[in-house]
């Protein structure tokens, strides 16, 4: 009795190592490993200490699924950041698009050779297209161009702007950008400026 | 030095003016970024035609015969990968495990082993300085420059048998894929899909065989907007920076264990290295 009990165990243990492979390479490394040496192979920089490898929940359950996920992890992810989701208390949403401009510009901060005392940018145009004049936009993001105008200049669509820029966890489980509101990149002011660089029908962004 | 101030400037002109054409092309945003996308693509043809990286290449070769250290002996009896003294084809084997050290070393950690081992430094001095500075050159980056130039054409062949580098192997996959700090990036968050680009930079999907092949092969390389050869070690310490996590400690086990999971994954791809770079 106890030898097929034991058996069941293993083979729903391997079953969970299977689903939690990445690749198609055998998971020999427990993530335990991995990260001892990884925490043993960086030294505090500048404002960039070691618990910078230390991993939430959202971040950990990304790394165990980098591709695909299954269904039930990706609204987990997406629940336990809506849960963490804050406007600003006020309700204004929108702040000053030409502020939001420069923020979107300016790739400065959070690194270690970065002076912690300046504000952080937003660094929106290395992965999104966002105004015609600015020809120098990366694609990991997709274009936002006309956000507003082909999406509506209502408030529950300046509330999303705003909801996707403070974390884009709570609607795209394992996106590759930046929870700028929740991580403390950018101030409640910033993110403002750029909902509104987003969603100001005399933005660039929407001419 | 005349050479490379004068090779900087040149680039850094050609690069200027490059700026000037783009900006002035804006018919529309995406086909100019297109046009944009080419116009790079000539600028780092052009800049094939000259490497400066040949200057280190002779540096490191002096280096390499010099009698050095403590012990005043040169690196000729050092054993990279291939066996006391073989410098042809080493850097294709590389990063691999080694018996006297019970470690799997890259090319920057072998020679900080020869340093200690052969010529008598400590590991400290070994490993003072690796990255050069307009102030400061590199010993070690002019070595890798040597090193890596004599294995230009050859095919990568990182073995990745032995235990220790299958280990080394799963625990630089696991970097790759580790997301975190205060932007939740990873390795992966750049460099797992295809096409893509930051700005006007195009970056590489390290997850499929061609694209780390022409990646990892054109590591070293001389970086114009730097002046100054980039090892390996480098490239890896510099994104870690870009991704807000702190300092990757120089030749560190985590360092080697990713170069591992990159160079095995890059096997068969043809080295280019020390390449030119913007």
């Amino acid at each position: 009795m106890n030898h097929i009990l034991i058996a069941k165990v293993v083979i729903a243990g391997f079953a969970g190592c299977t689903l939690a492979s990445a690749g198609a390479a055998e998971q020999v490394v427990k993530p335990s490993q991995a990260e001892i040496v990884m925490k043993a192979s960086f030294k505090d920089r500048g404002q960039a200490k070691l618990d910078r490898l230390e991993q939430d929940e959202t971040q950990r359950l990304c790394s165990q699924y980098p591709e695909k996920r299954p269904a039930d992890v990706a609204k987990k992810i997406e629940a336990i950041n809506m849960k963490l989701m804050k406007y600003p208390a006020d309700g204004k949403l929108m702040g000053d698009w030409k502020e939001g401009e420069k923020i979107a510009q300016s790739g400065v901060g959070k690194q270690f050779s970065d002076n912690p005392a300046n504000p952080s940018g937003g660094n929106c145009y290395a992965c999104h297209q966002l105004t015609k004049e600015e020809i120098s936009f990366g694609n990991i993001g997709p274009s936002l161009y006309n956000f507003g105008k082909l999406r509506g200049y209502t408030d529950a669509m300046q509330k999303y702007a705003y909801g996707k820029i403070y974390n884009a966890e709570a609607y795209s489980a394992c996106t590759n950008m930046p929870r700028f509101g929740h991580n403390g990149i950018l101030t409640e002011q910033q993110m403002r400026h750029v909902t509104a660089l987003l969603m100001d029908p005399n933005s660039p962004v929407n001419k | 030095m005349n050479k490379i101030s004068q090779a900087a400037f040149a680039a850094a002109l050609v690069m200027a003016s490059l700026t000037g054409a783009l900006v002035a092309t804006s018919s529309s945003a995406q086909s100019s970024g297109d046009a944009a996308v080419k116009e790079i693509e000539k600028y780092r043809q052009a800049l094939g035609d000259g490497n400066p990286a040949e200057l280190w290449e002779a540096r490191g070769e002096d280096l390499w015969k010099q009698k050095r250290g403590p012990n005043k002996v040169s690196f000729e009896q050092c054993d990279i990968g291939l066996g006391p003294g073989k410098v042809k084809g080493a850097y294709a084997v590389l990063p691999k495990y080694f018996e006297d050290t019970d470690k799997v070393e890259d090319l920057e950690s072998r020679l900080v082993t020869c340093m200690v081992m052969l010529q008598g430094y400590t590991y400290q001095q070994a490993k003072k300085g690796p990255f050069g500075s307009p102030e400061h050159k590199s010993d070690i980056e002019a070595l890798v420059a040597y090193v890596t130039a004599e294995s230009r054409g050859l095919k990568m062949n990182v073995a990745g048998n032995h235990p220790k580098e299958k280990e080394a192997f799963e625990i630089g996959k696991k970097m790759f894929f580790h997301r975190g700090g205060p932007h939740d990036f990873g390795c992966v968050t750049c460099h797992g899909a295809d096409n893509t680009r930051i700005r006007l930079q195009d970056l590489p999907n390290l997850t499929r065989k061609e694209a780390a092949q022409r990646a990892y092969t054109s590591w070293p390389a001389y970086r114009v907007s730097q002046g100054e050869l980039r090892s390996f070690q480098w490239r890896l310490n510099d994104c870690f920076r870009q991704q807000r996590f702190p300092e990757l400690e120089f030749t560190s086990q985590g360092s080697i264990a990713l170069t591992m999971y990159l160079a095995k994954n890059a096997t068969g791809g043809v080295l280019t290295a020390p390449s030119i770079k913007r």
